[in-house]
């Protein structure tokens, strides 16, 4: 094989696609940085308090400082914990939370990889985070983090059952996997009208996902100081908290994705389809996560029975029942859509 | 009829609504936070930081050691050794405050009769060795210079009170 052939073969795309990754893995790291400082300030403005204000104007330089001390801080390895498996979980997690990126569209055509069933990816790689929690949790040999970890467990599970029905719904007013399909669909109406209980459920079911408030039993530290990630210092543990606020990201784009017209401007007329899609998309990602930190702001946390029940009493009926109306209707006006693809 | 206004209630998730439309006027209301190093609070004349050991207002030292100061103390903080001066009068040799001792209940300056011995406005004396809390009588003899101005202004305030 000629080396120019190489060349435009191999080479090329794959640099083309790792520019890519890195245009979407930059901003997000960037994005992750400043929602902890877009969090305090949140926070701290519900709670009549100024928030960080004196590293750089406004605080602005606080994250860097934040990752600075971080970055210096000694990285403790626990004598009785299992070593490699201790390592492995913060970087898991957070290598998951970055991955399902790949399938976000972010404007029409532009999305990394354009998949047929993005929507499934997106499910499986959120039920994977569970994993990076289980074995922090279990690696660490600590009773706190084992405690954390089950709950956490537990608290994942049973909330992508409902989030699943939620999806299900979506899916059958698309017809489509697809997620750009998926906010080509909401061309006229966002599902977030037509689907409001859907929305509401996968909210809520969202923050319980991301282990937010007030479902952050796992790392409730009124009773487990810090949950699965106790053990943890330094660099691990700045991998656990870029994961999951990564994730709080992601989550708000799925929301964004599948309810609120993704890239979609509000209204297709003039000031509003002038602003390109990303922004759109990114406006809305912002106001999901204001609702994130509003709640956290807000609302006590769960106790863990009233968590459970929530979840498998009241959501999952619920969603369940929504799938039915929402199949049912679709069949009775003989509006089911048809597939875009395959 | 109650079970049917209770089910709406928590589908409408009224409740939490409330909560939230609460906790966002919050967010729009003026902050309260002090910016400290720059703003600080108001003090009350009866505040008590710092301890001082004053003078009169002819350089004289006001206190003339009669020691009740270290009889009060609670937390025997305060060390006094005292010997009449070559003019007669009768002073102190040594003062000392151990200020990591010191639960700044004010009783030395309510039990001196002169006035002497007084907690101060100053509350920002935090230091980095344990050693430079152990105050000696020169130490509070300079206090009591420093702060003179404002300790008199306190004193004339709470007059009226005591």
């Amino acid at each position: 094989m000629e080396f120019s052939e190489f060349l435009d073969t191999y080479l090329l795309p794959t640099a083309i696609i790792v520019a890519q990754i890195f245009a979407i893995i930059v901003p997000l790291l960037v994005a992750v940085a400043y929602l902890t400082y877009f969090e305090r300030k949140v926070i701290a403005s519900m709670q009549l308090r100024k928030g960080p204000n004196v590293v750089g104007p406004f605080g602005l330089l606080q994250p860097l400082a934040d990752g600075a001390k971080l970055f210096i801080k000694e990285t403790i390895l626990p004598s009785g914990a299992n070593k490699i498996l201790f390592a492995m979980a913060p970087m898991l997690t957070f290598i998951l939370s970055l991955i399902a990126w790949a399938v976000i569209p972010f404007d029409a055509g532009m999305v990394l990889a354009d998949i047929n069933v993005g929507i499934l990816y997106l499910f499986a790689i959120s039920s994977l985070g569970v994993y990076g929690v289980i074995m922090a949790g279990w690696a660490s040999n600590s009773k706190y983090a084992f405690l954390g970890a089950l709950r956490s467990a537990a608290q994942m599970v049973s909330y992508e059952v409902s989030i699943g029905f939620v999806i299900i719904t979506v899916l059958l007013c698309v017809g489509s996997l697809n997620l750009s399909a998926i906010v080509e669909a909401q061309k006229t109406v966002w599902f977030a009208i037509p689907l409001l209980p859907m929305f509401v459920i996968f909210f809520v079911s969202a923050l319980a996902e991301t282990n937010r408030a007030p479902f952050d039993l796992p790392e409730g530290e009124s009773e487990l100081v810090a949950g699965y990630f106790v053990e943890y210092s330094s660099m691990t543990f700045a991998l656990f908290f870029l994961g999951e606020y990564a994730n709080m990201i992601l989550m708000s784009g799925m929301t964004a994705v599948l309810f609120l017209g993704g890239w979609l401007p509000p209204i297709d007329i003039a000031p509003f389809n002038w602003i390109p899609g990303p922004i759109w998309f990114f406006i809305k990602i912002s106001l999901v996560l204001f609702c994130f930190l509003w709640v956290r702001a807000t609302f006590p946390r769960y106790r863990y029975d009233q968590l459970m029940r929530l979840g498998w009493k009241v959501f999952l009926p619920l969603s369940l029942a929504w799938v039915v109306i929402t199949a049912g209707v679709l069949v009775a006006f003989d509006i089911v859509p048809t597939p875009l693809s395959g | 009829m109650n079970i049917l206004q209770n089910s709406t209630k928590a589908l409408l998730l009224s409740e939490l609504i409330s909560g939230m439309y609460l906790t966002l006027k919050y967010f729009f209301k003026p902050k309260v936070t002090i910016n400290y190093p720059y703003e600080k609070g108001p003090l009350s004349p009866r505040f008590r930081g710092e301890h001082a050991l004053r003078r009169y207002p002819n350089g004289e030292e006001r206190c003339i050691a009669c020691k009740l100061c270290e009889a009060i103390c609670p937390a025997q903080a305060i060390t006094i050794e005292a010997e009449p001066r070559l003019d007669g009068s009768r002073r102190t040799t040594r003062y000392d405050i151990d200020m990591t001792k010191c639960i700044y209940c004010g009783f030395c300056q309510e039990a001196c009769p002169v006035d002497a011995i007084v907690e101060g406005p100053n509350y920002e004396f935090a230091a980095e060795t344990r050693e430079e809390l152990f105050y000696n009588k020169e130490k509070l003899l300079a206090n009591g210079d420093r702060w003179e101005t404002e300790i008199a202004n306190n004193l004339s305030i709470d007059a009226p009170y005591r």
